[in-house]
């Protein structure tokens, strides 16, 4: 009974920093709608600069000011991110910011590590706090206690502030309807610059109230990430008492979790997350998304036809070059060309699912790295020949798609997204912890391909063959009545319906299709690389392929693989540099304010401006 | 806007200023050796590393160079990928003309870079990973590692254990194939000297992600005599301040794998826990010879005080040298017989690439943990050879595949 009641006490105070950061979280959504994957980064700003000023500012109250100008500070940087990279692109596609944001990632990584240093901080104790009291007998530290005390004080805040000022009425109605509250003559630039202060703030807050239970490292930003999102999902997108409830219960159970399962931590969230998705869909304080709610931003989708005469001589032109890559290239060139149609042609199937059936989802990685995982098995433990092991690979990819496929699509929009992240990272915990068959993070080696296959060039002309075999096949897919019936469950559900398509078998099927493609370029990357790992199922690995989606264009149907494409290469030249990191990260931030549209949308646009290409609506 | 631009504008100058620069030194005839780590996100380890690698090849060119040539090592971050990791070696080996391959940290990027080594024919030395597997299970001819492994300085740890009084031991390691082996490493160890002794609690918090209250309140239940503690990093920094709060290692032992690394002790300034034991790297005890010598040379090029990445770092490139030398060529076959029971002298003493493992016996300095001007250092310690402390001959045989 004594332990059960601290443990429930060390539960509370962890839940402290998980509010404030997801409440952050939770209020920038609700109000922009932006999946903001920085918000790590303001997270771990909020501690170095926590540290930084308590080095200076002594004493109790130099120790509390500091965590306040932490929060502050890091409202700053916020409002700077906010006016610089995401206010010139808030009229391109939904979600096209959640790109701007990881380059906010990238590029506040390397300054962090420029301007903090490598050494990883540890926090000082709070002064007058670094004590314990017995409760039953119980150690619990004094500086718990006070986390305890004060959540709720931020909770009621902000709950004040959103209920009861004439501000929170404001961004209440603009969560509502953002459009009305423009045209009631409220200034929603400023409006959204404020919110993301406040979230940053927030998030800054989060960072230097945890420093006398941790400290600072650079590790920080990815590592609350998954968390807070779990927090926010389950809580209700947008909802504060919900964000505390739901940081509550992570707390409080991965602490039982602990003493009980010590090895689940890591799949307890997301088993948590994906019961509440499956009760209750839309959170425990969340309401239900309906589709269209907040306006498809940007200019309306055009519908897609088959390449023109220019294009497909383009198109065979290049595959003509690719081929003979091998006759005037270097043994490199044919390895990065390789590594770059693999990712093309994974993301293609996330572009098929996103882009034709408007299904985003945030973990593709578990088709890909299933697939792999799947070939890498059969070789380790049944000896199964390289060939049959490679077709094994789609096949084992889509199996688990539809299962997947099946479980999420009670859900719509953002919560589909989510739910799909929380089966990636069940398959990822499961991959990673059952170290006896998957090696754990130690992976699988020595799965090269057969002797014919095994050098560079072979190996070259098989990837060039399967990767643009099934690019193609997607593309061709995408035009064949089963595509048109995609996107009609895509645009309304319900006149599709009407029409006798059944939209959800359709959408199940399209999942199935993209998995076995994506376990396709999971099985070519394995058999490249000779190993698999658990990186490869990672949320890092499904984002790559958002981002690059988005880059190329979202709404273009060779946008993914032109995004795909020229990533991968630029990232190849730029990783060289010492700060690579940043540089990346400023070029994808400005990509993104350049072309809101992605490259190949503003590409289209700029060849019909200056009148090479026809322009929509103009007939022969 | 303006200023992302200016920035963009100036990495990107400064990019191209780098190729324009680095293509010309490409000209020049210089060995190159193919260094791939993760300079990014442990920078903590990994930037004291590259600084010793600075040093001893500054000292290597400085007499010389090799076989008439100065060495060159080209520095690629692995972005903590091992496909990644395997891709940059492929350039590294083919486009860069690089004789061999060194470097990483994490075991996952050490076993993928292996595993490319044996089957392209490419010398790999593991300068820091430290998976048993390496050089065991899934060794290959191809592939050498300097640093002790986790089952040497699990052995040393526990041989320090069965000596104390401690009869019921409690464990936290992180949840993933390192710290499995450590808790492994240390149970085999310990139970062949002290077959009476009992493990009563396993925590397995999350890499990076520990809840450290929880894990104090999980082991306190147990009420071990003793701790065997594998955490690091952030999560070491966490366990010690919630443990110390709560209590936890007051009148127990504690054993901590890696704790007395300066890369992990520094950063808990006073609040260092004081009578751990631990292996770590005591640089600042040291009055003469190599080691002292090394401390010297290495303060007075960064004007910093060496961390245990810094010594292994250092020791990587006089690997290299050594077995360059003794091949007179950079020919690979050459090089792999070479490194091949290859002896050399280094800050730690004389250490030898065993035959029978491709297992360098570099050791690990094994003390207790003590307080001197605020901040936490290794005492009373003495340096273990890693060859005394691995398994038989036989055991070796055994888990080796027989191909190699």
């Amino acid at each position: 009974m004594e332990l059960f009641l601290a443990q429930f006490i060390t539960g509370l105070a962890n839940a402290a920093t998980l509010f404030l950061v997801a409440s952050g979280l939770s209020l920038i959504f609700g109000v922009t709608r932006i999946v903001n994957f920085a918000h790590g980064s303001l997270y771990m700003l909020g501690a170095y600069f926590g540290y930084t000023f308590m080095q200076i500012l002594p004493g109790g109250f130099g120790f509390w000011t500091s965590i306040f100008l932490a929060g502050l500070a890091v409202g700053v940087v916020g409002i700077i991110v906010e006016m610089l990279v995401l206010r010139p692109v808030y009229r391109a596609p939904e979600l096209f910011q959640l790109v701007a944001t990881f380059g906010v990632i990238l590029v506040i990584q390397d300054l962090a590590l420029f301007v903090f240093g490598a050494d990883d901080v540890l926090g000082p104790r709070a002064p007058g706090l670094k004590g314990v009291v017995r409760i039953l007998g119980e150690p619990v530290p004094l500086y718990d206690l006070a986390l305890i005390a004060i959540t709720p004080f931020f909770l009621f805040s902000l709950w004040y502030l959103m209920a009861k000022t004439r501000v929170g009425i404001l961004v209440r109605a603009a969560t509502q309807d953002r459009e009305m509250v423009g045209a009631l003559g409220v200034n929603q630039a400023w409006l959204f610059t404020g919110v993301f202060f406040l979230g940053s703030f927030l998030a800054g807050l989060g960072g230097a109230i945890q420093l006398p239970k941790g400290g600072a490292d650079l590790l920080m930003d990815f590592n609350i990430l998954a968390a807070i999102f779990v927090v926010v999902v389950i809580g209700g997108m947008g909802s504060l008492p919900g964000a505390y409830i739901a940081a509550v219960i992570i707390s409080v159970l991965n602490v039982f979790g602990v003493t009980y399962l010590p090895q689940s931590t890591l799949v307890l969230m997301f088993v948590v997350m994906g019961v509440v998705l499956m009760v209750k869909p839309y959170g425990l304080f969340g309401r239900e998304e309906t589709a269209g709610e907040h306006g498809q931003v940007g200019e309306p989708e055009r519908p897609i036809k088959p390449a023109g005469k220019t294009v497909r001589l383009l198109v065979a032109g290049l595959l003509v070059v690719l081929a003979f890559v091998p006759v005037f290239g270097t043994s490199f060139s044919q390895t990065l060309i390789a590594d770059i149609l693999i990712f093309c042609l994974f993301a293609a199937s996330l572009h098929f699912m996103l882009g034709l059936g408007g299904l985003v989802s945030f973990g593709h990685a578990v088709f890909f790295g299933g697939g792999a995982y799947v070939a890498a098995l059969f070789v380790t433990y049944s000896d199964t020949p390289m060939e049959v092991a490679f077709l094994l690979a789609p096949v084992g990819a889509a199996m688990g798609a539809v299962i997947i496929g099946w479980l999420c699509l009670r859900l719509t929009g953002v919560y589909f997204a989510m739910l799909t992240l929380a089966f990636a990272q069940l398959v990822w915990s499961l991959v990673y912890q059952w170290g006896e068959v998957t090696g754990g993070d130690d992976g699988l080696v020595n799965i090269w391909p057969s002797d014919w296959l095994n050098s560079t060039t072979p190996y070259y002309y098989f990837t060039l063959v399967f990767a643009i075999g099934g690019i193609l096949f997607l593309r061709h897919v995408a035009h064949s009545p089963f595509g048109y019936a995609l996107r009609a469950s895509r645009d309304s559900a319900r006149q599709a319906e009407a029409t006798g398509i059944n939209t959800k078998r359709v959408q199940l099927f399209a999942i199935t299709l993209v998995g076995a493609m994506a376990g396709l370029s999971g099985a070519l990357f394995v058999f490249s690389k000779g190993s698999i790992f658990p990186t490869e199922l990672e949320v890092g690995r499904s984002f790559d392929a958002l981002i690059v989606i988005f880059l190329g264009g979202v709404k273009t149907l060779s946008g993914a693989v032109v995004g795909a494409a020229s990533l991968e290469y630029v990232k190849d030249i730029i990783t060289r540099f010492e700060y690579w990191r940043l540089t990346l990260g400023l070029l994808i931030i400005f990509v993104v304010i350049l072309a809101p549209e992605g490259i190949v949308g503003t590409l289209r646009k700029t060849l019909e401006r200056i009148g090479w290409m026809r322009a929509e609506g103009e007939t022969k | 806007m303006k200023i992302n631009l200016r920035n963009f504008l100036t990495s990107a100058l400064t990019g191209a200023a780098v190729v324009v620069a680095s293509s010309f030194a490409n000209a020049a005839d210089t060995i190159k050796i193919g260094e791939i780590n993760h300079f990014k996100r442990l920078a903590a380890f990994a930037v004291p590393y590259k600084k010793g690698m600075e040093l001893a090849i500054e000292q290597v060119n400085a007499a010389g160079g090799l076989l008439g040539k100065p060495l060159e090592v080209i520095y690629r971050d692995d972005q903590g990928k091992p496909g990644e990791a395997v891709k940059i070696a492929e350039e590294l080996v083919t486009r860069d003309g690089a004789v061999m391959l060194t470097g990483s940290i994490f075991s996952h990027v050490g076993l993928a870079i292996s595993s490319y080594a044996a089957e392209k024919k490419v010398l790999y030395l593991a300068s820091e990973p430290l998976a048993d597997g390496l050089t065991w299970a899934k060794g290959n001819k191809y592939t050498y590692r300097l640093r002790s492994s986790t089952y040497m300085q699990a052995s040393m740890l526990a041989e320090v254990a069965a000596k104390s009084d401690a009869k019921t031991f409690a464990t936290i390691a992180p949840n993933y194939a390192y710290g499995k082996d450590a808790v492994a490493a240390f149970k085999k160890a310990l139970l062949k000297l002290k077959p009476d002794a009992k493990f009563v609690a396993e925590q397995w918090p999350a890499l990076f992600k520990i809840d450290a209250g929880a894990e104090a309140q999980a082991i306190e239940r147990a009420k071990p005599d003793a701790i065997y503690n594998v955490t690091f990093g952030g999560d070491l920094a966490k366990f010690v301040r919630e443990g110390t709060t709560r209590g936890l290692f007051d009148g127990r032992e504690v054993f901590g794998l890696l704790t007395g690394e300066p890369e992990y002790l520094e950063p808990l300034k006073d609040e260092a826990p004081v009578g751990w034991n631990v292996t770590g790297y005591p640089w600042y005890d040291f009055t003469d010879g190599p080691s002292k010598a090394f401390v010297d040379d290495y303060q007075a090029k960064h004007g910093e005080s060496p961390k245990l990445g810094s010594l292994v770092g250092y020791m990587t490139i006089q690997s290299v040298a050594a077995a360059i030398k003794k091949a007179g060529s950079t020919d690979t076959e050459a090089l792999v017989s070479a490194f091949k029971g290859l002896e050399l002298a280094s800050p730690v003493g004389n250490i030898k690439y065993r035959e029978q493992d491709n297992q360098s016996t570099m050791g690990a300095y094994v003390g207790k943990i003590g307080l001197k001007d605020g901040s936490g250092v290794v005492v009373d310690w003495s340096y273990k050879n890693g060859g005394d402390y691995t398994l038989s001959d036989e055991e070796v045989k055994s888990l080796r595949p027989a191909s190699n």
